[in-house]
């Protein structure tokens, strides 16, 4: 038997190996941001009524800071709350970037839910988040003292994320 | 029910399991030659006691059982029949019973039809297909068991997923799946034949029905899923290379490749091996095909059953089946010669190269399928791999194939010879130059890649019906010509589509119009709308045309209550072959609603063509049965004088 | 299309975010232009091109031309935005790609990395040559 014959069989075998290690994990679960490792995107958003917005001007240069990307309307948003808290009573500094909500809904959300955030800025058309690469909310970045992205973290953070975090955030102090 | 005896439920699993048992008798079988006898009995119990297994399940449906948890999970009282009855197979577990269901039958088939080539190849196919119903016999049984009970039944069930309550919808899976096994009755028969040694033009005759039978179903299924996406969905495309597409698409191309190479065979006993290898890879593409969709390994708009356990044990059936059978070949493919020889203008030369086609089409579909998964593992990119590359890549093959089709059915046999080739392609070639020359100057096309669409697809059709009229119209060729014309109807239907499309994606309030490629649309109103079991809001879109109103369009937003989703129902009205498609989408709080609206010229040609082909394949089949008659009739009778079969050497 | 006064501050906000360390901000996008084609029809024809080309984030395997998703419509702004205010389409898609990766284009990248998905359908087509060539005489 000529060994081309069993090409076939191998090439097969390559095919069941590679698909059985790609099983347990569900191609792209998360869109990561490309913009990690990247300056603070170029924005200026408008705040609410009796609040100043949020800029890139806000961020960049006074780091290490959080910008959370919530919303209202969001349910993991308000599971996240507790966290956000913790993380600002530690001394990090947190901006909120709201994503298409309407001050109303914003104001009562923070007086139901809490308000750990310095600044806050009305993303009402979702361009911002685009400039950020964010895909969803809640979406948390953190920015080094540069004005550099060094983490984004997709979804709700959890208590078990909160001392990651503010590790993370130590490194880039 | 008497609590004493068994339910039908029960008995059903019961089937079940000895239905194992007779794939188990038939995967012996071929073991021992005092076995050989009991091949045929056990394929036929094999298929009757899945018969029996269906219909148990069909009745829990029907009666709404819902001490069977499927039958919770997945039904409803308030359902209309028919979906009950479509619900059997419209979950993971029913539909893999209905999977082994149609192996069953068509183990059935291959235990009661004529076969020439003898009771020991017989047993042999049977074992093989015994073997794969073992397999999945097992998947059902201990991972995804569907006649799973609940104490206490539940007083009502869980409902259908909304989009699944559908004609198009449910339809397309068994359609799909008698494809499938089709293909897996080819596979076995090749296994068979490899393990017998025998590959020559008695093979390919009695294994072309299947193929034929499977590519038919293959086609009618991918162009009803195709349809089922186009108006469900709600997004306007009928294709998007989606990995689930491509999954149904991949065993297609390989069937089509077998289709064209058992011909060959048949009628040239040339292209032994690969006959054999495209048969196996027929039969791996379909069961890759169903572990990509049940594993949810790839993400797809057509997200059903996602489950990683359930796609190892898939991955391990299609390991070893497929690598048991790749094993027989290496083992045994140098015992078979790959036979004559021919020249490269001859019929059976273009087979090759239409052969040489479909591979590389395979090749693209598969690794461009598979590649954002490779290079994620391999260094961390995330990719997408979508229309644009294989459109780029796809549809320049399709063109040269499209005119390789036209000129293959009007070459000889054997010989090389090209006289009087160029006078019979002058009408098609003048026909396509036309084409393409009106879509440019009339129709104001100008991508290159569309224009050659047109030329292919009147090419292709002007040399297709020039074979249909042909003098001496044989079912083989008549098969061929509907079939090949199918594909020119096709190909028109999806660059027209392509090219000519106009959409606008708009907001405005009630009152309020817009224009469209010559169309004016105004929304009249946007009312609520009640069904059996949603409500929905619903917009008159009033579409007109040089101040005539043309028609009323009425897309919905639907809101189904068991279980609850929201699903879009687009509004679409046919016009001149190609249709007008609206999508209602969200308000945007400030009594604006945005509207979505297609002009589609000619679309309805995409499954059009796809009907002609199935028709072509079915009129093929149609000719077999009539040799197989003959032939019967023959025995039976002495010979009479010359035999008026269509000769393969037409 | 009218703009609201507060769109008009947000797109001036956007406009005049200073430079800096910061990469250039893009230029102000209107955000009626998501569910509002372009005046000009052959910058509409070029921005719907791309917008064919380009994946909508928050669906599974859609267009942003093809979705209706919130991010979709944002997108479709973006777009719109830019080419009408003369940016040729591939710097708008690089700009996507620079922030969410190349996952959020159709058309693959030409990239050493993804010489092979694109060598395929000339390696298919040239290996299946040499095979079938022993077929004939």
């Amino acid at each position: 038997m000529s060994p081309a014959r069993l090409l076939p069989l191998l090439a097969l075998l390559a095919l069941g190996v590679f698909l059985a290690l790609n099983l347990g994990r569900p191609q792209q679960a998360t869109i990561r941001s490309a913009m990690v490792g990247k300056p603070v995107p170029a924005f200026a958003l408008p705040g609410l009524d009796d609040r100043p917005g949020l800029a890139t001007a806000d961020i960049a240069g006074n780091g290490p800071v959080l910008v959370n990307f919530f919303a209202s309307w969001c349910l993991p948003c308000r599971v996240e709350a507790p966290q956000l808290k913790a993380l600002a009573d530690a001394g990090l500094p947190i901006h909120g970037i709201a994503l298409r909500d309407s001050p109303e809904d914003i104001e009562s959300f923070l007086v139901r839910h809490g308000d750990p955030f310095g600044r806050i800025g009305l993303d009402r058309e979702g361009q911002a988040a685009i400039a950020f690469g964010s895909s969803g909310v809640p979406e948390t970045f953190l920015v080094d003292r540069a004005g550099v992205i060094r983490l984004q973290h997709q979804g709700e953070i959890r208590p078990e994320h909160v001392a990651q975090i503010l590790a993370e955030a130590r490194k880039w102090r | 029910m008497s609590p004493l005896l068994p339910s039908l439920a029960e008995l059903g699993h019961l089937a079940l399991w000895m239905a194992a048992g007779a794939a188990l008798v038939m995967a012996a079988a071929p073991l021992r030659p005092a076995l050989v006898g009991l091949a045929r009995p056990a394929a036929i119990a094999h298929g009757l006691l899945l018969i029996a297994a269906f219909a148990a399940m069909s009745h829990a449906f029907l009666v709404s059982d819902f001490s069977v948890s499927l039958v919770a999970t997945n039904s409803h009282t308030a359902k209309p029949l028919l979906y009950k009855l479509t619900g059997v197979w419209a979950n993971h577990e029913g539909s893999m019973l209905l999977w082994v269901l149609i192996l069953g039958v068509a183990g059935l088939g291959v235990a009661l039809s004529r076969m020439p080539l003898g009771e020991t190849f017989r047993a042999r196919a049977l074992g093989s297909l015994g073997i794969v119903a073992l397999g999945f016999l097992a998947f059902l049984l201990f991972a995804s068991n569907p006649f799973e009970r609940l104490d206490p039944a539940p007083p009502e069930g869980l409902g259908l997923n909304p989009l699944l309550q559908d004609p198009g919808l449910a339809f397309h899976p068994p359609t799909l799946y008698v494809g499938y096994v089709g293909l897996v009755v080819a596979f076995a028969l090749a296994v068979a034949a490899l393990l017998d040694g025998k590959v020559g033009p008695a093979w390919a005759r009695a294994t072309r029905p299947w193929v034929t039978l499977a590519w038919a179903f293959l086609t009618m299924g991918i162009a009803l899923g195709s349809w089922w996406a186009y108006y469900e969905l709600g997004w306007g495309g009928w294709w998007f290379w989606d990995p689930v597409e491509n999954a149904a698409l991949m065993p297609w191309l390989a069937a089509t490749a077998l289709l064209h190479s058992i011909r060959v065979l048949e009628t040239r006993d040339a292209l032994r091996n690969w006959t054999l290898m495209l048969a196996i890879a027929g039969f791996t593409l379909s069961m890759l095909g169903t572990f990509i969709v049940r594993s949810g390994l790839l993400t797809s708009v057509h997200a059903f059953a996602v489950d990683p356990t359930r796609g190892l044990f898939l991955l391990l059936l299609l390991l070893g089946l497929t690598g048991w059978a790749l094993l027989v070949w290496a083992l045994r493919a140098p015992k078979v010669a790959e036979g004559a020889r021919f020249a490269m203008t001859s019929r059976e030369g273009f087979l090759v190269v239409n052969n040489l086609l479909m591979m590389a089409l395979l090749a693209i579909v598969f690794i461009g399928t598979l590649y954002p998964m490779a290079l994620e593992a391999w260094n961390g990119r995330q990719i997408s791999v979508g229309p644009p590359y294989f459109n780029a890549t796809t549809v320049p093959l399709i063109v040269l194939l499209a005119v390789l089709m036209g000129l293959a059915p009007f070459l000889a046999w054997k010989r090389g010879t090209t006289t009087g080739l160029s006078r019979r392609l002058l009408i098609p070639g003048i026909a396509a130059t036309a084409a393409a020359a009106a879509a440019l100057a009339l129709l104001g096309v100008s991508g290159l890649l569309a224009l050659l669409g047109f030329a292919a697809a009147a090419w292709l059709g002007i040399a297709s019906l020039q074979l249909l009229l042909r003098r001496g119209l044989t079912f083989v060729r008549a098969g061929t010509a509907l079939a090949h014309l199918g594909v020119a109807v096709t190909i028109l239907g999806a660059t027209a589509s392509g090219a000519l499309q106009r959409e606008a994606l708009v907001s405005l309030p009630v009152g309020d119009g817009f224009e469209v490629a010559g169309f004016t649309v105004t929304l009249e109103e946007v009312a609520p709308r009640a069904g059996p079991n949603w409500t929905a809001l619903e917009a008159t879109l009033a579409v007109g045309r040089n101040g005539a109103p043309v028609t009323t369009l009425r897309p919905q937003a639907r809101t189904y209550t068991s279980p609850p989703m929201e699903t879009t129902e687009a509004g679409i009205a046919m016009w001149r072959a190609g249709d007008l498609y609206a999508v209602l989408g969200k308000p945007d709080g400030s009594g604006r609603w945005q509207i979505h609206f297609w002009v589609k010229p000619l679309i309805h040609f995409i499954w059009w063509g796809a009907l002609l082909m199935a028709a072509g394949a079915a009129v093929a089949l149609g000719g077999t049965f009539r040799v197989t008659a003959l032939a019967r009739r023959r025995r039976t009778a002495p010979a009479p004088g010359p035999a008026p079969l269509p000769l393969p050497a037409e | 299309m009218a703009m609201s006064a507060r769109q008009l501050a947000v797109a001036l906000l956007l406009a005049a975010a200073p430079a800096g360390a910061s990469p250039p901000g893009p230029p102000a996008v209107d955000p009626a232009l998501g569910t509002t084609p372009l005046a000009d029809p052959v910058q509409e024809a070029r921005a719907m091109a791309l917008m064919h080309e380009l994946r909508c984030l928050t669906c599974q395997n859609q267009t942003i031309a093809d979705s209706n998703a919130d991010q979709a419509e944002a997108m479709r702004a973006l777009v719109r935005s830019r080419i009408a205010a003369g940016e040729p389409p591939e710097s708008v898609r690089a700009d996507l790609i620079a922030r969410y990766g190349d996952w959020v284009s159709f058309r693959p990248p030409a990239r050493p990395d993804t010489l092979a998905l694109w060598a395929v359908p000339a390696l298919a087509l040239v290996v299946g040559a040499l095979v079938a060539r022993r077929l004939f005489r």
